[in-house]
């Protein structure tokens, strides 16, 4: 028992950066029905930069957040105005699936030049110590990386339901047509709208590089999850991404502890499947087949 | 005459908005029943429940006296009830003979038979000559006009030999003279025996082709009878006078 | 006979007489080894087109059936023995049918989800089967990989037998897609394609219809990587399940045309000669995946729906062009 409550709390405490990771991920799809499969080679990539920055100039790679999150912005703005606006047709939601997988591969294979393919990790002091919090063994860094997630998605919720920005995103998420004729700039939310997602992987990916060692070929490892959770969630659904990555994050540490670490991975997909079958729209997904 | 379908206290509600409750009718054999009533007042969400297209929280349909207990739009178009579209869908890339074969019911060993064998082909260039579109039967579906595509979709869900055909709007959005067209054909149908049950905003229309005819209000029947009687009822003039 | 259907038997009459020769008549062995890359790309293609070209649903995941062919074929040796020489060949069939009927359920549950959806759960599995090939070490050795036994082919014209095994697989998919596509079941899929609900609502049998599609695709798929498993005699996890070859499967259709008899083939013989030679070139630095992308997104952003059907638009246009521009004469000539 006391190991499952161990594994449960570790869940948690990784659910909340991969709720994080996959916030952007189905934001991005709620506005402009696109999948980013790019998103977990931009974490890496953003580890990446974390990395250099703490090994070079010594910056704590959670204050790094502060650096590569807008910097990160940036790039996914123009990610978006030069491959993603351009796609266009009945098929540019699986059109656009194949495009961002493409990106992932070139950011991957760019990664692999420069840094090579061996593992790196972020360590700085605090990396390995942990607190002893009633008999639970808790790692100080996954804390930190938790609340660092719940701030920035409480950010992200503040924004949404509070700013003006937010209500156009919501509008064009709702009805984009409705949306447009009340004067919706649907360009502009596109892309600011993939700027936030992109920059919601950056700050978890500065905090993966210290929590996972990787590589540039770790994005897969990443994107597998990542989709997995926003289809159990819903696509579209902040709230249900959040929750399926709750749920991903416990499944996979109860698994690894109670059955064995290596089928952690493949008791979410089967959870995914049981999901499906019932809602195949996942937790908070609108029904299906709309007229 | 007995009802072929019967609606039993279908209810339905969309997050806070309950588009439809306690909706109990029938649709006579034989007849050519409308469903009216204003804006609002539940009737496409209603054939969309009929027809399988949407899960009713309470309430079921009774067809050809036989319980449904789970609509599919695949099983009752297998035993006979088919539906048009509100916005007139066709298969835009097929051509029109093609459109109207695909909805030829085959069962399953048939699969791998030729497309559109002669005897198919003949049975679907008849029905398009009916509709005055034989023409056009080499043409791409997507290349037609509004009006010619609403035919086409008429026509094609005939070819299944359905007992009970549910049109959505059928003269919504179409010239004085396809009106006339699509009127004569229901009579023409409903002559050789098949059921409409047709929602309709023309009230010209209604008056002239439809008995019975049932008005919705509110998600909820507000009454159900002949044109005329239907047309006095105060209640009805309320609903779509009155606020 | 119509004379289309002549044409098109001879075109492929053509091309089988001329592939089937190709080994006999070129003999360097790195030559007809890319021969059977390109067979086996093309074949890829050609299945994933079955499935996903005709039904719209774009699925990511085919190349999980191709480890799965691989796998089951090592696994059938190690276990089971099946003999050497010409003998695994004819076990393929058995391995292509096993597989795909096994993956009915995932895809039953697969493709009542929509569309987007269904692309994710694809991709998923994926992973998901390389993940298994991992973990599953009694039966796949894990990372070590397998090996297969070598067949006794003889060193002069060993790659001959997989060449012909390969190009008899590409065969075999094309000869379906034409079959279905002359077929009720080609009608059936391509009305799901332009619009599956209201297929559903004239009582097309829409997800037995997916069903069939799918499980041609899959048992020629892992047929295909069966095949491949017994040329190079060893697999792992990462290169029977690889997610390059099943990007680069997609491509090559796009490149083609989606939804063409022959545009994937088209793609392939186009692409991977072309990929070999970044491989040779790029290949020890990582940029052949730069490479790779920047060839992906060009294909994509420029010609989305590929070769065949831009040329037959283009055909097409310039007829027309032909046709009204005597017409438009006449009538401007009419009103001065």
């Amino acid at each position: 028992m006391h190991d499952v409550i161990q594994a449960v709390i570790l869940g948690v405490l990784i659910g909340g950066v991969y709720a994080l990771m996959a916030s952007g991920l189905t934001l991005v799809f709620g506005i402009m029905k696109v999948i980013n499969v790019a998103q977990g080679a931009l974490v890496i990539l953003a580890a990446y930069l974390s990395y250099a920055l703490f090994t070079h100039l010594h910056i704590d790679p959670f204050l790094s957040i502060l650096v590569v999150t807008p910097a990160m912005f940036l790039l996914g703005v123009l990610v978006q105005i030069v491959f993603v606006r351009t796609l266009r047709g009945p098929d540019a939601s699986e059109l656009s699936l194949l495009v961002t997988w493409a990106l992932a591969l070139g950011i991957e294979g760019v990664l692999s030049v420069i840094f090579k393919t061996t593992f790196r990790a972020t360590n700085p002091s605090y990396a390995n110590r942990s607190w002893d919090v009633l008999g639970y063994h808790v790692g100080e860094v996954r804390v930190f990386a938790f609340a660092a997630s719940a701030l920035l998605l409480l950010l992200l919720s503040l924004l949404l339901t509070r700013t003006r920005f937010g209500r156009s995103v919501r509008a064009t998420v709702q009805n984009p047509t409705a949306a447009a004729l009340l004067g919706v700039d649907e360009r502009r939310v596109s892309t600011i709208g993939f700027g936030i997602g992109v920059s919601m992987a950056a700050a978890a990916g500065a905090v993966y590089g210290v929590l996972y060692p990787f590589n540039p070929g770790s994005h897969y490892d990443l994107i597998s999850r990542l989709l997995s959770i926003v289809v159990l969630g819903g696509l579209g659904s902040l709230g249900g991404a959040v929750v399926a990555a709750l749920l991903m994050g416990v499944t996979e540490a109860v698994v690894a502890v109670e059955i064995s670490p290596t089928w952690a991975a493949f008791s979410f997909f089967v959870v995914l499947l049981a999901v499906l079958l019932v809602r195949p729209q996942g937790i908070f997904g609108l029904r299906e087949r709309t007229l | 005459m007995s009802a072929l379908l019967e609606v039993e206290a279908l209810a339905k509600r969309f997050g806070g908005v309950t588009a439809v409750d306690a909706c109990s009718f029938g649709v006579p054999d034989g007849s050519v029943t409308a469903l009216v009533g204003p804006n609002g007042s539940g009737k496409t969400t209603a054939f969309n429940l009929i027809t399988g297209y949407a899960r009713p929280d309470s309430g079921g349909i009774r067809f050809a006296g036989e319980a449904v207990r789970r609509p599919d739009p695949v099983r009752l178009a297998r035993s006979g009830l088919t539906r048009t579209f509100q916005q007139a869908r066709v298969f835009a890339d097929l051509t029109l003979v093609q459109n109207l074969v695909a909805a030829l019911q085959q069962p399953w060993w048939a699969a791998f038979r030729r497309a559109v064998r002669p005897p198919e082909r003949a049975r679907a260039l008849e029905l398009l000559d009916e509709f005055g579109l034989a023409g056009l039967a080499q043409e791409r579906a997507g290349n037609l006009s509004y009006g010619q595509k609403k035919l086409l979709e008429f026509a094609t869900v005939l070819m299944g030999k359905p007992r009970l055909v549910l049109l959505d709007e059928p003269t919504a959005g179409v010239n004085p003279l396809l009106v006339e067209q699509i009127e004569e054909r229901i009579r023409d149908l409903n002559s050789r025996g098949l059921t409409f049950l047709v929602v309709e905003h023309n009230m010209n229309l209604v008056m002239r082709l439809c008995d019975p005819v049932v008005v919705l209000d509110h998600g909820t029947k507000l009454a159900e009878g002949r044109p005329n009687e239907v047309r006095n009822d105060p209640r009805v003039l309320d609903a779509y006078l009155g606020g | 006979m119509s004379r289309a259907t002549a044409a098109g038997l001879v075109r492929g009459g053509a091309f089988a007489g001329a592939a089937v020769a190709f080994p006999f008549v070129v003999h360097a062995a790195w030559i007809v080894n890319i021969g059977i890359l390109t067979l086996m790309y093309a074949t890829l293609a050609t299945a994933w087109n079955l499935f996903s070209g005709y039904t719209g649903y774009i699925s990511l995941g085919q190349i999980a059936f191709f480890g799965l062919g691989a796998y089951t074929l090592a696994i059938s040796f190690e276990h089971f023995g099946i003999g050497s020489g010409y003998n695994p060949f004819w076990a393929l069939p058995l391995v292509g049918g096993g597989v795909a009927l096994a993956s009915l359920p995932v895809a039953w549950i697969a493709l009542r989800t929509r569309h987007m959806t269904f692309a994710i759960v694809t991709l998923t599995l994926l992973f998901v089967v390389q993940q298994l090939a991992f973990n599953l070490h009694s039966l796949t050795h894990g990372s070590s990989g397998m090996m297969l036994p070598t067949p006794t082919f003889g060193i002069a014209n060993y790659d001959r037998p997989f060449y012909l095994a390969m190009l008899a697989l590409l065969l075999v998919a094309l000869a379906l897609c034409w079959v279905v596509l002359r077929s009720k079941l080609g009608l059936m899929l391509l009305a799901i394609r332009e619009d599956e609900e209201k297929a559903r609502g004239l009582g097309v049998r829409v997800t037995g219809a997916k069903l069939v599609a799918w499980w041609l695709s899959i048992a020629v798929t892992a047929m295909v990587g069966g095949v491949w498993a017994y040329y190079l005699t060893f697999i792992y996890p990462e290169s029977a399940v690889d997610p390059l070859v099943m990007i680069g499967a997609v491509l090559m259709t796009f490149l083609g045309g989606r939804g063409t008899l022959w545009g994937p083939t088209i793609g392939a013989f186009v692409l991977v000669p072309a990929q070999q030679y970044l491989l040779t070139r790029l290949g020890a630095s990582e940029l052949y995946l730069v490479g790779y992308s920047a060839v992906f997104m060009v294909v994509l952003l420029v010609l989305p729906r590929g070769i065949l059907p831009s040329l037959r638009d283009a055909i097409a246009r310039a007829r027309e062009r032909q046709r009204t521009g005597g017409k438009r004469i006449a009538r401007s000539q009419a009103a001065a």
